[in-house]
């Protein structure tokens, strides 16, 4: 049982990112380390979208809202330390910040408060109601972000530098690519954990049948409603990252079709398996970056590649690689 | 006052511009259980062929019917190769192959027509203002909208409501399978509103070419709110698209409007037009939220879902 490739191939996978610094050092390519810090971090919210979609069954055309709402938080408590106006103005001793320790776990807390409010309302709807009411509170926090003249606008605002942290230099690509990959594994361990643990039979029985679910006993609101706050709150653990990856914050973070590229991810690398939307995100960059050097109308040939993933590749890539005939 | 009823004729006129776009959308989820997001992509196309054939043979007539058969048959396509596979499956699925339609059809224009957004005249016969109130003129073209869109509105209720094929599409979205047990060849019926919402929002585009620009992405702009209008009114319910539709489109263009100037009574000038902006175009969405809050179901949903 021991070759089981459920088992040695997200080993594997960690093993070849921790790899990609010294791969890029070989190869003399130091833009390596930067798109794999994009990859790392678009698979931390693909793998927190896993989590409600694949194991939830509760499919969120929204979740790039927390990507932006975790990114903004950087982005303002740094706008304000640049700046150094404080926070609000009836406040004055409220000033904003640059250190990663208050940064990130701030933007933890706001992302996921904000989905625990999204969630109680959308999870009240169904299916396509829940789609578009998901949707609908992303498109809200985009155009509010597209309001606030104050942090740019529509134009978004640039950062000065990385949030700092004791003993890390954020600003080296390399440390900055292993603490998000630190971050990532860590985050993929706590979700394989919950989805394994009573928490996540729970949520995939009511996914299955609801009825049933409650007839047992279960607050089934309750679980879905944790889920998605889980899930809220480390896509904005991932907005936190990118907005310090790009040192830029603009409202195109929290675009419906980012949303849906972040759903494209799963998908691509396989639905409900946590490990499987790391695989897709790494497809869908590679993707993007191999056939845009090609051609800059890559878009027509992913459409297509996408449809046909959905119509008969449904298990995705991490699906396909540990699949195994049954008897 | 004047320049209030202006306002209002605009959202009307944005309203049923929404409806020809709903009218396809709500029925082809209500029947066929099909979220399809690649809706807005046939109403970019209608707005592309219409501009090109406007370009070419200078009638803008003919351009409009163009923009509503190459809508159509692009519809036709899309059905018969992809959308009948997704009937029967989930939501996710739906959602994912046609955001993969939507890439493929803004690529493929981006392709043919070029990056640049194009710009379509009104017809000489169209243009104009005419004085509905004394002291105030209106365009003919967006009232010729209006009224186009009402009268379509008008079709499409006889249609469903007193026609041998409304009656199926009706039974359709009350029950499905039992449309199919009673020997209906549910393959064509469901190609057939296929295409037809296709049609309209093909026609939608065309006739948007003139106030909107033609561009890319189009297509996802509108759809959103169209989205918005079916969840409003309640989905699979012609009624209900037409409801919603007129009611999203007077919230948001009074809303863009007036609501800075409102905000103008509590804060400074500046900062009343960036606030005013970004609630004027977060109001649709509290109202969608609002009304499923208040009535999951939507204003006026069909019945039997």
């Amino acid at each position: 049982m021991d070759i089981e490739p459920r088992r040695w191939l997200p080993l594997i996978g960690l093993a070849a990112l921790a790899a990609v610094p010294l791969i890029a050092a070989l190869t003399d390519d130091p833009y390596l380390v930067t798109i794999f810090t994009r990859v790392v971090i678009l698979a931390l919210a693909a793998a927190s979208l896993d989590f409600i979609l694949g194991y939830g069954a509760m499919v969120s055309l929204g979740h790039a809202a927390f990507l932006g709402i975790g990114a903004y938080t950087v982005g303002i408590l740094a706008h304000h330390h640049q700046s150094g106006a404080p926070l609000l103005e009836a406040v004055p001793w409220l000033t904003g910040t640059n250190a990663a320790l208050i940064s990130l776990p701030l933007a933890i807390a706001v992302a996921a408060l904000c989905a625990l409010l999204i969630g109680a309302l959308s999870l009240r709807t169904r299916a396509l109601h829940f789609i578009m009411i998901t949707l609908a509170f992303a498109q809200m926090f985009f155009f509010l972000f597209i309001a606030m003249a104050r942090y740019g606008g529509g134009d978004g605002m640039v950062m000065w530098q990385r949030n700092t942290l004791p003993l890390i230099n954020t600003g080296d690509s390399v440390q900055f690519y292993y603490l998000c990959l630190a971050f990532l594994a860590g985050s993929v361990f706590l979700l394989r954990r919950i989805v394994a643990a009573r928490f996540g039979r729970v949520l995939r029985g009511a996914a299955e049948n609801e009825r049933r679910m409650a007839a047992l006993g279960f607050p089934v609101f309750r679980y879905r409603l944790a889920a998605f706050t889980l899930a809220g709150a480390i896509g904005g653990l991932a907005g936190a990252l990118m907005a310090n990856l790009e040192t830029f914050v603009s409202p195109s973070l929290l675009h419906w079709s980012q949303s849906g590229e972040l759903m494209v991810m799963v998908i691509l690398g396989g639905l409900g398996s946590i490990y499987g939307p790391v695989l897709g995100a790494t497809l869908f960059i590679m993707l993007e970056e191999t056939l845009a050097a090609w051609t800059e109308h890559w878009m027509i040939i992913l459409g297509p590649i996408l449809i046909l993933v959905v119509l008969y590749a449904r298990r995705g890539l991490f699906g396909w690689l540990t699949w195994r005939r049954h008897g | 006052m004047l320049l209030f009823l202006e306002q209002l004729l605009n959202g009307l006129q944005f309203g049923v511009m929404l409806f020809l776009l709903a009218a396809g959308l709500t029925l082809i989820f209500g029947i066929m259980g099909l979220i399809n997001l690649a809706h807005g992509s046939l109403y970019m196309v209608g707005a592309f062929v219409c501009a090109t054939v406007v370009a070419y043979t200078g009638s803008f007539l003919l351009a409009v019917v163009a923009g509503a058969a190459a809508a159509g048959l692009a519809g036709l396509v899309i059905e018969s190769t992809i959308m009948r596979r997704l009937y029967d499956r989930g939501h996710l699925d739906q959602v994912l192959a046609t955001f993969g339609l939507i890439l493929f059809f803004n690529e493929a224009v981006r392709m043919i027509w070029g990056p640049r957004p194009l710009n379509v005249d009104i017809p000489t016969w169209l243009s104009g203002s005419v004085e509905l109130f004394p002291g105030g003129g209106y365009p003919v073209y967006r009232l010729a909208i209006i009224v186009i869109g009402l009268a379509i509105a008008l079709a499409m209720w006889w249609l469903v409501q007193r026609t041998r094929l409304g009656m199926l599409i009706r039974a359709g979205a009350a029950d499905r399978e039992m449309v199919a047990a009673l020997g209906v060849d549910t393959r064509v019926l469901f190609a057939g509103v296929f295409v037809l919402g296709a049609m309209l929002a093909g026609l939608g585009g065309a006739l948007a070419g003139p106030i909107f620009t033609v561009g890319v992405g189009m297509g996802e702009n509108i759809l959103i709110l169209t989205f918005v209008v079916i969840v409003v009114g309640g989905i699979g319910s012609i009624r209900g698209a037409l409801v919603g539709a007129l009611l999203v489109g007077v919230v948001d263009t009074l809303g863009r409007a007036y609501l800075p100037t409102l905000l103008r009574w509590v804060t400074d000038p500046a900062s009343a037009d960036g606030i005013g902006a970004g609630l004027a175009s977060m109001l649709v969405y509290i109202l969608m939220a609002a009304v499923l809050i208040w009535r999951p179901r939507g204003l006026l949903p069909a019945h039997g879902h």
